[in-house]
């Protein structure tokens, strides 16, 4: 690049500060048009059908989306390592029927308890994941489509025909998704500060750094010391651990479990990281974003119902609305690119 | 000069398989100087950098840092010996800020072993400051230019308190202006006590900004000593040093009709106004620096890369460009610099490779079958004397001389017009290197039009009948095979420009 250099000028001149304010807004403008997008769609949906800001609705659209903020937190932390996790739907069905069955064959146990199961076997999975990924150095794309189809035949196997149903599960565990704060459900706010406390690990510790850095480029990563295979072996078990969870809460949602639950979630949990700006090649993009991407596809799917426009057309819409996700994405990251570049060019030194 | 070294590496050697790539390096870096390695490609000097920066170990010798022997057993050995490698294209994060890449894994921290970035951000402000540059610290490092990348590297070297910093040749990407500001900042860097080893090809920038110089040759130190008193013709004849190979009796026919013409070819950033023409049965040898564009090239005379301006003409018919696959129907064959990730598909058959350039002939209603493919192949793999186990054996299995054979077998069966072949003999073991080389010179005898790069100057003397020389993206020198010697060329190719046309 033969680029002008202007002669050393006192720092934080014009140019310092134009840098800085773009990559921030640019920063910003991925969560905050997530944000716009989201308030749009509401808007319209109730301008055009007023119930669709019933209470009764909103809490439905804030308990259906607890589930995929969480397995998109987890995602988060997988995809931003450069790498995926798709056994998160079926860690999600083994956790919630295991753990919802404990009630049914021991009597009297804790909810507490039932958490931790769920947790522990998510762990457990996501751990193994992490095991081949990290030491046994096969593509997680590889490793996860193997252990998405290996955990639900072991779901399957273990649930046989059978089911779990409602009568079985004690109202201590089938009420949680039905407290609200000022019409708010509290796993709602729960997961809000779960995925808050995820981000910030993510943004201001050494090691949720190193995620990003490992993600942007791997090889650079090594080089600077960075133990990555102990750095991408948490992610997954961590996302392991919060795919268990997420089993538990939909077990306390639904009641009725059987071999199929979460059947295709990885790919709805996968659609809103992406919808969320966290970049598909790693190296970018918040859990935050991801959640709020979650929250976005749960309210069109929810909306496109309430508006009587036949389900046949959801998938298609949301797909549609997926690639205009990517596409905006794409649009920015060049317009970025360009912008970085010009202003090296004008800037100088 | 202060007696006792920073830095000593001694009598190291360091093979990979049969190749031997450092045989006796010596190095002594003393606090405050810069000092250059220089040397032909293939010298040694990348091996010597990896060593010291702690990518390869070397198999004997030893390495001495401030006093004490050491031994680097990986790049994080380096760092905490006070070593800091900048590459040609430093390795960053593209989606983090520069003060994340300054000081990744080692941010400051706050209460909570959170990170504290406001720390951060004033820690890189003072190396910036130290260093005399000026750089946002919060700027994701995404589209910094090459000379800003490096300027990152330095201040993370900076910040780790290196007192010994390699540039593996820093300058080859920079404009003017950059490097003038590298040397500014390698100045202040010496000013402050450390020792930097500069490796470059310009000699000029050498003879700029050093105090002392070790050449290498053929993996072995050939000459230390302060710079003062020596010119740049001493330091290409170190370079050089061997006795002139001998030349290969042409005994071929006056060069024909012109098969290939280029008018000045330029694609951005990478080489600039390239004319250039070979005719029927002769070998033009494109010589020049790793790095000079030769590759790039013949990648756009190919179609594989695209250019911005010029034109190139195959027996008198224009070339479209960007297309692999006209050239091919306008009769070029091409043999790429990397064979393995290029040239061939390592894991199907010799039969296979050799039948891949011409299938379309070889097809019977539509179908290729392995039998027309033995066929076909059985007749060049026996011209070519390629050894192998059965038609039928991954190519993988073969040795590199015969998996350079397949590859020229493949373009041979199309019988181009023209052959380019990039580095042709790279790797591969003198006997086999010498039947190339005959089966090319035979080549050009029959008629065929042969455009070669290489960087081992024996073979450019060899085979070349004319013989350009490129620099920094331009053509820069002309050489009849009778005008041309290794310290000409050299000093065309770095820069010290003695025969130029």
């Amino acid at each position: 690049m033969s680029a002008v250099v202007a002669p050393p000028e006192p720092r934080g001149t014009r140019a310092d500060v134009r840098s800085r304010r773009l990559t921030e807004r640019v920063f910003r403008a991925r969560e905050s048009g997530i944000v716009a997008v989201l308030v749009l769609f509401v808007a319209v949906t109730a301008a055009i059908q007023p119930r669709f800001l019933d209470s009764s609705n909103i809490q439905f659209v804030l308990v259906n989306t607890t589930v995929f903020a969480l397995l998109a937190l987890g995602e988060t932390m997988v995809v931003v390592s450069r790498n995926v996790d798709l056994s998160v739907g079926s860690v999600l069905g083994l956790s919630a029927y295991v753990s919802a069955s404990l009630f049914g064959s021991v009597h009297g146990i804790s909810v507490m308890v039932v958490f931790l199961v769920g947790i522990a076997i998510g762990l457990v999975c996501g751990a193994a994941n992490g095991l081949m990924v990290a030491a046994g150095r096969v593509p997680s794309l590889v490793v996860t489509l193997a252990t998405l189809y290996v955990i639900r035949g072991i779901d399957i196997l273990h649930v046989g025909g059978g089911e779990v149903v409602a009568s079985t599960l004690p109202s201590s565990f089938t009420n949680i998704p039905l407290y609200t704060v000022l019409g708010i459900p509290y796993i709602a706010i729960a997961v809000a500060v779960v995925v808050g406390v995820g981000a910030y690990y993510m943004r201001s510790f050494r090691s949720g750094r190193e995620l990003y850095a490992i993600g942007s480029n791997p090889e650079a990563a090594r080089l600077a010391g960075i133990r990555v295979g102990r750095r991408v072996f948490t992610a997954f078990a961590v996302s392991g651990a919060i795919a268990g969870l997420a089993g538990v809460l939909w077990a306390a949602q639904y009641q009725t479990i059987d071999s199929s639950a979460g059947t295709g979630y990885e790919l709805q949990v996968i659609a809103a990281v992406v919808v969320g700006g966290v970049a598909i090649f790693g190296g970018s993009g918040s859990a935050v974003g991801a959640a709020l991407g979650a929250l976005l596809l749960n309210t069109i799917n929810s909306a496109l119902n309430v508006l009587g426009i036949s389900s046949l057309w959801v998938e298609a819409i949301a797909g549609f609305l997926l690639l205009l996700a990517i596409s905006l994405d794409r649009v920015i990251s060049v317009r970025l690119a360009t912008a970085l570049r010009s202003l090296r060019a004008r800037g100088g030194a | 000069m202060p007696t006792e070294p920073v830095l000593v590496l001694r009598h190291a050697a360091k093979s990979f398989g049969a190749v031997q790539a450092v045989a006796d390096a010596s190095i002594e870096l003393y606090r405050g100087e810069t000092h250059a390695l220089v040397g032909e490609n293939g010298a040694g000097k990348s091996t010597v950098v990896k060593m010291l920066a702690g990518v390869h170990q070397p198999d004997s010798g030893e390495l001495i840092v401030n006093g004490t022997a050491v031994r680097l057993s990986g790049p994080a050995d380096a760092q905490a010996a006070g070593i800091a490698v900048i590459y040609q294209e430093p390795l960053l994060f593209p989606d983090l800020t520069v003060a994340e890449n300054i000081y990744m894994g080692r941010q400051p921290l706050r209460r909570g072993r959170r990170i504290d970035a406001a720390a951060m951000k004033d820690r890189v402000n003072e190396l910036f400051g130290r260093l005399g540059v000026r750089l946002d610290p919060d700027r994701i490092c995404r589209g910094l230019s090459i000379a800003d990348q490096q300027l990152v590297e330095i201040a993370k070297a900076l910040s780790l308190d290196a007192t010994i910093i390699v540039m593996d040749e820093p300058t080859a990407a920079l404009s003017a202006v950059e490097t003038a500001r590298l040397f500014e900042v390698v100045a202040t860097l010496r000013a402050a006590g450390a020792a930097v080893l500069f490796i470059s090809h310009r000699l000029e920038e050498v003879f700029e900004i050093c105090q002392r110089v070790t050449v290498m040759r053929d993996g072995r130190q050939v000459l230390s000593q302060p710079l003062a008193g020596l010119t740049a013709h001493d330091l290409v004849r170190a370079m050089v040093g061997r006795d002139i190979a001998e030349r290969v009796a042409t005994g071929r026919p006056a060069a024909g009709e012109p098969v290939l013409t280029v008018e000045h070819l330029t694609r951005e950033g990478v080489f600039i106004d390239i004319s250039l023409q070979v005719r029927a049965g002769e070998i033009v040898a494109l010589a020049g620096l790793v790095g000079s564009g030769r590759s790039e090239v013949a990648r756009a005379i190919f179609g594989i890369d695209r250019y911005h301006a010029g034109r190139v003409t195959v027996n008198g018919r224009s070339l479209r460009a960007a297309s692999p696959s006209a050239a091919m129907a306008a009769g070029i064959g091409f043999v790429p610099e990397d064979r393995r990730q290029q040239g061939l598909v390592m894991e199907m058959s010799v039969q296979q490779n050799v039948a891949l350039a011409s299938l379309r002939r070889l097809r019977r209603a539509g179908i290729v079958t392995g039998g027309l493919e033995r066929r076909f192949s059985a007749d060049w793999v026996a011209r070519l004397q390629i050894k192998y186990g059965r038609l039928t054996d991954p190519v993988a299995s073969l040795s590199g001389g015969n998996q350079q054979k397949v590859v020229l077998a493949r373009w041979l069966a199309r019988k181009p017009a023209l052959l380019i072949i990039d580095e042709p003999t790279r790797g591969i073991d003198i006997a086999t290197k010498s039947q190339v080389h005959g089966l090319l010179s035979d080549l050009a005898g029959s008629g065929v039009a042969i455009l070669m790069i290489s960087s081992e100057l024996p073979e450019v003397l060899r085979l070349g009948d004319r013989i350009l020389v490129m620099r920094e993206g331009r053509l820069v020198a002309e050489f009849a095979r009778a005008d041309a010697t290794e310290e000409s060329v050299v000093a065309a190719a770095t820069g010290q420009l003695a025969g130029a046309r």
